[in-house]
């Protein structure tokens, strides 16, 4: 449940944490009590809590992804009471804080449940999958120190600011574990339209969307069910409307490269 | 390197390349592109940042980077990057602390994930065209040399647990700077050092490692559970006007119930030329001294105001929101108080680490073949580092500086003479990764990694952050090696090396930490100077500005490791400035 009180009252939390050895281990969620908790404390700082107490009886700690802790590497990726980065809309998990929860609350964190994600282990996944969407195409080609002055390629502002809209996905997959077929259509969508939006990305447009897609589909991500809980789920509210680009560029170049000869696409 | 016809493996111990802490960065990135007419030139921004850096940078490599500067903004530019725009559709800039013009480009709060994910395109160009081979989860735990020559590195795979050797013709380094020693800071909880200190224990001299930068604009501690300090970007310098109450008995009063009267808005006041886009060392040391004459706000009055009400009453509301909207949301969302309504808390932070391995202008270690590029190397940017300026360096060094230098001393090498991972040199590296390893498995102390980090912190921050002092460095390197010997004797590291332990990873990093601390203390008592970062009480002007020593110290100072116990070695660079003339650097 959501509370956001501004209370000062140290509170107590019921965890169910899923718990997982490795990628083969079958897994489950084990019970933890994390108490006297400062309501201001980060969702993660509580787990660091928690971590500290296990460690100090020898027990191994949960293990969790999380780096910058302030929600732009996107490598944090818990999935709170069913929902991936937890109960607020537009932030990350470590930007989840103990507030948002009441006094005795039990909470349910898991890892993201998608089969191009694999368990590590206990709430770690692996998202190389990503990498390997954007090395499929997720680029403009340009050699290094090769450029033109930055000035000499006007941009309307309404397609920069619509362009950085798509750029500012920070790549945790939260996205692919809201939905029911996951789908990387958004984390698609805001590359593909990103370059779409802008001038450098034209010459590659077509072949971009194309590659992208087929390695997205090669990896087992589903399509898209429309009921956009990616974007619910995202932390950077990126918009349904970038998978709308996506189906539109897709189709367009489809038709362009069928009546193209091969080589050219 | 790739798009040169290399072969490139890239190691990285985040789970992708995208995730490395430059994507934090908020400001923006400094070019000398002069878009908005206002006077700037490729040698002002070279005059402001060997000024910025107090006059302990390397001149030449200044200027180049203030060259490159312009390229990097067309590089990025064309890679796709959204910079922020005018109506007309070219670049827009803004000004940043210690400059007086607009020179930084930006692309809202996120630049620098806008330009790191804009160099993980151009990696994942060359990944998917097999130019590059990607290891991820892959900590870098030693280097490798064969016949003195930075030949390989060994690496842990931090999801197996599995240690490999990998041989190479040379190795580049951007492993970023070792602010975490002061356990609380701005960068990413892994942000670590084990990679620079392991090359330094093996020959890489590591220079003037006591120039740490504190930034002014961070939200302030609230509590001893904290893991990180969360940074405001130094932009919000532009519109925001800093203040502490005049009277000590107001500090806990509401902010908005204190009249303009009462407030002393202390950096126009002190430096009216820069006003609040004071560089940062001043900045934050400014502040320092008003929580210490008792003027600070907040619970634990280590805090000064950050106040938008002017701006707001000049711009609107939505001005102020369109260019900072995301900074006030995060600091809602860690502080629960809307800055739109009341002033935000500020306090100086940990926030980066001019010091880094001693390169040459070439960017190559006193080991040849070994490169350290980056937040990692400390050349650019002396005793304090100017805003918007770590981007540029980052990207002047991966894009325009090494893949031409490293070529340089490819060329002296022999093809076909690539060592192979059989080598004794090999073996015994990554033998002496494992027995780290097992020593800090089977040490099964009492306590946790976290419970010494603190500690270490404290030490630091008290004894080597913003003020340091003969007595009080003296003190803390008796206080360091004792608290090393009882992490090795006590620390409680559960699990094994065959998984993904992250218990195991901080411990290994800490331990690197646990020696390094040492040496900053050490560089800061040697250097008997107050310049930049690096204030020591003993040395300040009559207004505590800092006290420089242009006579004795105006040298890099560069430590060589001289194994274990024993105390290293001190070289020193002489910093010759043939175009600009050292002065006493003030903005007021």
């Amino acid at each position: 449940m959501v509370a956001d009180t501004s209370s000062t009252q140290n509170i107590s939390l019921n965890l169910r944490v899923w718990r997982q050895a490795g990628p083969e281990d079958t897994g489950r969620f084990v019970d933890y009590k994390a108490e006297n908790l400062n309501p201001n404390m980060s969702f993660l700082e509580m787990l660091d809590v928690v971590n500290d107490d296990l460690e100090r009886k020898g027990e191994e700690p949960i293990a969790f992804a999380h780096d910058c802790r302030e929600g732009i590497c996107g490598t944090c990726s818990l999935v709170i009471d069913g929902k991936p980065h937890g109960p607020h809309h537009g932030i990350a998990s470590c930007q989840t804080y103990v507030r948002s929860f009441k006094d005795g609350d039990t909470v349910v964190v898991e890892p993201y449940r998608a089969k191009p994600f694999p368990v590590q282990r206990d709430l770690v996944t692996d998202r190389a999958a990503f990498d390997e969407i954007q090395q499929a195409g997720g680029f403009i080609s340009i050699r290094t120190g090769a450029a033109i002055d930055a000035n000499a390629i006007p941009i309307p502002k309404e397609d920069a600011d619509l362009a950085m809209d798509a750029a500012a996905c920070i790549g945790c997959g939260a996205c692919v574990a809201a939905c029911k077929n996951a789908s990387a259509m958004l984390f698609v969508g805001a590359k593909v339209s990103q370059y779409a939006l802008l001038p450098q990305g034209q010459p590659e447009r077509d072949k971009r969307v194309l590659n992208m897609v087929a390695k997205m589909d090669e990896l087992g991500f589903g399509n898209c069910t429309n009921q956009y809980e990616c974007s619910a789920a995202c932390p950077k509210t990126i918009s349904h409307d970038f998978i709308a680009k996506l189906n539109k560029d897709y189709l367009k170049a489809s038709v362009r490269s069928a009546f193209k000869p091969k080589s050219s696409v | 390197m790739a798009e040169l016809g290399y072969q490139v493996d890239c190691f990285v111990f985040h789970d992708s390349p995208r995730r490395a802490h430059s994507i934090a960065a908020q400001g923006g990135i400094n070019a000398a592109k002069n878009y908005q007419n206002d006077g700037d030139s490729v040698y002002r921004l070279f005059y402001d940042t060997v000024k910025g850096g107090d006059y302990r940078s390397r001149e030449a490599n200044v200027h180049r980077l203030a060259e490159v500067s312009t390229n990097i903004i067309d590089q990025c530019v064309a890679q796709g990057v959204p910079f922020a725009r005018e109506y007309g559709g070219l670049l827009d800039n803004r000004s940043f602390g210690g400059a007086q013009v607009s020179r930084t480009f930006y692309a809202r709060g996120q630049t620098g994930q806008q330009l790191l994910l804009g160099a993980y395109s151009a990696l994942s160009k060359m990944i998917g065209a097999g130019a590059v081979k990607m290891h991820n989860n892959s900590e870098m735990l030693d280097l490798v040399l064969v016949d003195g020559q930075a030949k390989g590195i060994v690496v842990r795979d931090l999801n197996t647990g599995a240690v490999t050797c990998h041989a190479a013709d040379c190795v580049v380094m951007a492993t970023g700077g070792y602010g975490n020693v002061f356990n609380l800071s701005t960068y990413a909880r892994n942000s670590n050092a084990t990679a620079a200190w392991r090359a330094y224990k093996k020959g890489a001299c590591f220079a003037n490692p006591c120039f740490t930068q504190i930034h002014p604009t961070c939200i302030p501690v609230s509590g001893d559970y904290q893991s990180k300090l969360t940074l405001m970007s130094e932009s919000l310098r532009n519109d925001g006007r800093i203040w502490v109450p005049k009277k000590a008995e107001d500090c806990d009063k509401n902010p908005n119930d204190i009249p303009e009267e009462d407030r002393d808005y202390y950096l126009e006041r002190i430096y009216p030329s820069f006003g609040n886009l004071a560089p940062r060392d001043v900045s934050s040391r400014a502040a320092k001294r008003m929580c210490d004459e008792g003027r600070g706000v907040g619970p634990t009055k280590l805090g000064v105001y950050l106040d938008f009400s002017d701006a707001i009453n000049r711009l609107g509301a939505d001005t102020v929101r369109a260019r900072y909207g995301n900074l006030f949301d995060i600091y809602k969302e860690i502080t629960d108080e809307s800055a739109y309504e009341t002033p935000m808390r500020i306090f100086p932070a940990v926030h980066y680490t001019m010091g880094g391995l001693w390169v040459d202008y070439n960017l190559m270690s006193n080991i040849p073949g070994l490169f350290v590029l980056g937040e990692a190397n400390f050349s650019d940017h002396g005793a304090n580092r100017l805003g918007a300026s770590a981007l540029m360096q980052g990207l002047a060094d991966g894009y325009f500086v090494a893949p031409y230098t490293v070529g340089n001393y490819l060329a002296t090498q022999k093809p076909g003479s690539t060592p192979s991972t059989d080598d004794p040199a090999f073996k015994q590296a990554a033998a002496a990764v494992q027995d780290i390893t097992q020593r800090l498995l089977n040490t099964k102390g009492k306590e946790t990694v976290a419970h010494f980090h603190k500690r270490l912190g404290k030490i630091m921050w008290d004894h080597c952050g913003m003020a340091r002092t003969k007595e009080g460095l003296e003190e803390a390197l008796k206080l360091i090696p004792a608290l090393r010997e009882e992490f090795w004797a006590n620390v409680n590291v559960p699990g094994s090396d065959t998984h993904l332990n992250q218990a195991l990873e901080k411990a290994g990093r800490l331990a690197d930490f646990l020696e390094l601390g040492e040496l900053m203390c050490r560089d800061a008592l040697t250097r008997e100077e107050s310049c930049g970062g690096h204030f020591r009480e003993e040395y300040q002007h009559a207004d505590g500005e800092c006290l420089r020593d242009d006579e004795n110290f105006a040298h890099v100072a560069a430590w060589e490791y001289q194994g274990e116990g024993n105390v290293p070695n001190r070289l020193t660079e002489d910093l010759n400035y043939d175009t600009v003339k050292m002065s006493t650097r003030s903005y007021k």
